[in-house]
């Protein structure tokens, strides 16, 4: 049968449901020789400050089992430079761009929002206030319903485009922050960021990064991904970008059944800049396997009875 | 696409166990080969699967031709460390070794009269065997400041004076050649050799080896490439992790992607004490 993977996103629409990850894809430009950037649902930037940041120095990554804990510190061009040096080659390689937007206050959110959604190009705003690896922006907001209502509904304000707030798991209830996102007026919702985590060599007793503690990523922490996104899909109704750990094609479909209404892969991109079509084939193959003819229609319908969500609820 | 990468699951022609830590294995990856230059790396996923999940970079080492002199495939110099050199170093012949290649920026050639300086420290011998084959057959005269713990970890000898290379060897316990660190005659003969004549430093190898060098060639006012190594997790740009702080020209540093911007940088360019 034909199975249609393309997928919409509030006013969005991707024409599939396969996604780059922030911090993971560069700005994109740097696999425009690997990859059709065109062939992805859409790409994630690296984040975007107003100001060129530097990041935090090496190392800036330590693997662990089925995993990587990272801080890289948000090393990035800044909103300007990105929307005069890379937006142009992403248009033209017809990439579907969605920018990753930081800030150490709420106007900082705002104005770079502004900037990028006067910028030609950008299809919409993914707002970082999830990032655990530096201490004077992002996750102060992400932690707090407050501050995660208030960055929402300042860039709602500045901006037509979609707007995506990518929330922290490294909070007790992720999808109470989902609902605070929801009502704030974002259009979806990312999740999850990466889980807080801390590596030590025993024998120098020294972290193993230079921020002493940084973001885990990669298949161990997906099943809590998954948890987290059947959550969050009870709460809320607007759409959601799930991820965490997907490594194949079966991995999609678990987030897209567990509520995800798409995903996006980071990790398992370092591991194989190949990936993106071997995913979307993949979901295809399975669509097509159970007669699924939307990529909607194969959203939230994980298989729990009337009992499991009355346990679940309580 | 354009840009030549390609990712080969490569069968194991052979592993050649050099010591109880070092081997030499042999990949079939004519794609790679064909288009590798001096310096260029591969990242390897040693074994399916999540344990270890990320690939490893490795500076592509020897390249075998065909009878017809046709790239056939390259090998690696690796040191049984972690997970992945552990994997390389039980790899068996028929085994397949994922190889994305060929990355990152390769040496900047000289011509003669110009003469080539390579300095090296352990694994860090791999992209020598080539930078060396190709100065050579455009005859550049060659040295190799070569350096390591013990006699039994001096390896491939006999290729690089075949090439017609010369050779100054160092180990750290006085087994062969001059007792000590490389770096020691690389700056005496530096001192011995006439401002005039014109000497490009190559080196690979440990941190503290490069930067020495990096000094070295500084105090006696040659050109430098280094070729570094930083823990890396995609080779192509996407991560940010391999980052090396090069200054910025306003007294202060950038940090670059040592998988796009290097793994060969100016030596001069790097802030080493950061």
């Amino acid at each position: 049968m034909n199975v249609d993977l393309s997928v919409e996103i509030g006013s969005l629409g991707l024409k599939n449901p396969i996604i780059a990850a922030s911090g993971c894809f560069g700005y994109g430009v740097e696999y425009a020789d690997v990859v059709d950037l065109s062939s992805l649902g859409a790409i994630v930037t690296k984040g975007l400050f107003l100001a060129e940041r530097e990041g935090h120095p090496a190392p800036r990554i330590v693997e662990t089992p089925a995993g990587m804990v990272n801080a890289i510190g948000l090393q990035g061009i800044g909103a300007r430079r990105f929307a005069d040096e890379k937006l142009p080659e992403l248009r033209a390689r017809g990439a579907t761009v969605i920018v990753n937007v930081c800030g150490t206050t709420i106007d900082e959110y705002a104005e770079v929002s502004r900037i990028l959604s006067d910028a030609d190009g950008v299809a919409a705003i993914e707002l970082n206030i999830s990032c655990p690896n530096i201490k004077e922006g992002g996750i102060q907001f992400g932690c707090s319903l407050a501050g995660t209502y208030d960055v929402v509904s300042a860039v709602r304000k500045v901006t037509d485009l979609p707007v995506i707030p990518k929330l922290t798991p490294n909070v007790t209830d992720v999808a109470s922050f989902a609902r605070a996102a929801e009502e704030a007026g974002a259009d979806a919702v990312s999740l999850v960021n990466t889980f807080l985590a801390m590596v030590i060599d025993v024998e120098s007793r020294r972290p193993k990064i230079s921020n002493v503690m940084g973001g885990l990523s990669g298949p161990a922490i997906r099943p809590i991904a998954v948890r987290m996104i059947y959550e969050c899909r009870q709460l809320i109704k607007i759409p959601i970008l799930g991820m965490g750990g997907i490594a194949d094609a079966r991995d999609v479909v678990e987030f897209i059944i567990a509520g995800a209404n798409a995903v996006q892969v980071g990790t398992a991109n370092f591991v194989d800049p190949f990936i993106w079509s071997k995913l979307a084939a993949g979901l295809g193959d399975y669509m097509a396997r159970h007669s699924v003819a939307r990529v909607g229609d194969l959203v939230g319908t994980v298989r729990t009875t009337a009992a499991d969500k009355e346990w679940i609820g309580s | 696409m354009a840009s030549g990468i390609v990712d080969i699951a490569a069968a194991v022609i052979t592993n050649q166990r050099l010591s109880e830590d070092y081997n030499v294995v042999a990949l079939a990856a004519p794609k790679i080969a064909a288009r590798v230059a001096p310096g260029q790396f591969v990242m390897i996923k040693a074994g399916a699967g999540c344990d270890p999940l990320l690939r490893r970079p490795f500076s592509v080492f020897e390249l075998l031709r065909s009878r017809q002199g046709d790239a056939t495939g390259l090998s690696i110099l690796s040191k049984r460390i972690g997970p992945s050199t552990r994997a390389l170093f039980e790899a068996a012949p028929g085994d397949t070794i994922a190889c994305l290649g060929p990355l990152g920026r390769p040496f900047t050639l000289v011509e003669p009269p110009a003469e080539a300086w390579m300095v090296a420290g352990g694994v860090g011998l791999a992209p020598f065997a080539t930078l060396a084959e190709l100065l050579r057959a455009r005859g550049v005269a060659c040295t190799l400041f070569y350096g390591a713990r013990r006699a039994a970890e001096l390896f491939y000898l006999d290729l690089f004076r075949r090439l017609g290379v010369e050779l100054v060897l160092t180990t750290e316990d006085g087994t062969a050649g001059e007792r000590g660190r490389v770096v020691a005659p690389l700056d005496r003969a530096l001192s011995q050799r006439s401002s005039s004549a014109r000497v490009m430093v190559y080196a690979c190898g440990p941190e503290g080896m490069l930067s020495a060098t990096a000094r070295v060639a500084a105090k006696h006012d040659r050109p430098c490439q280094v070729s570094v190594e930083r823990i890396m997790g995609c080779g192509l740009g996407g991560c940010y992790s391999c980052v090396v702080p090069m200054r910025n020209g306003h007294g202060g540093f950038h940090h670059v992607r040592s998988c796009i911007s290097g793994p060969v940088l100016a030596a001069d360019q790097i802030v080493w004490d950061s």
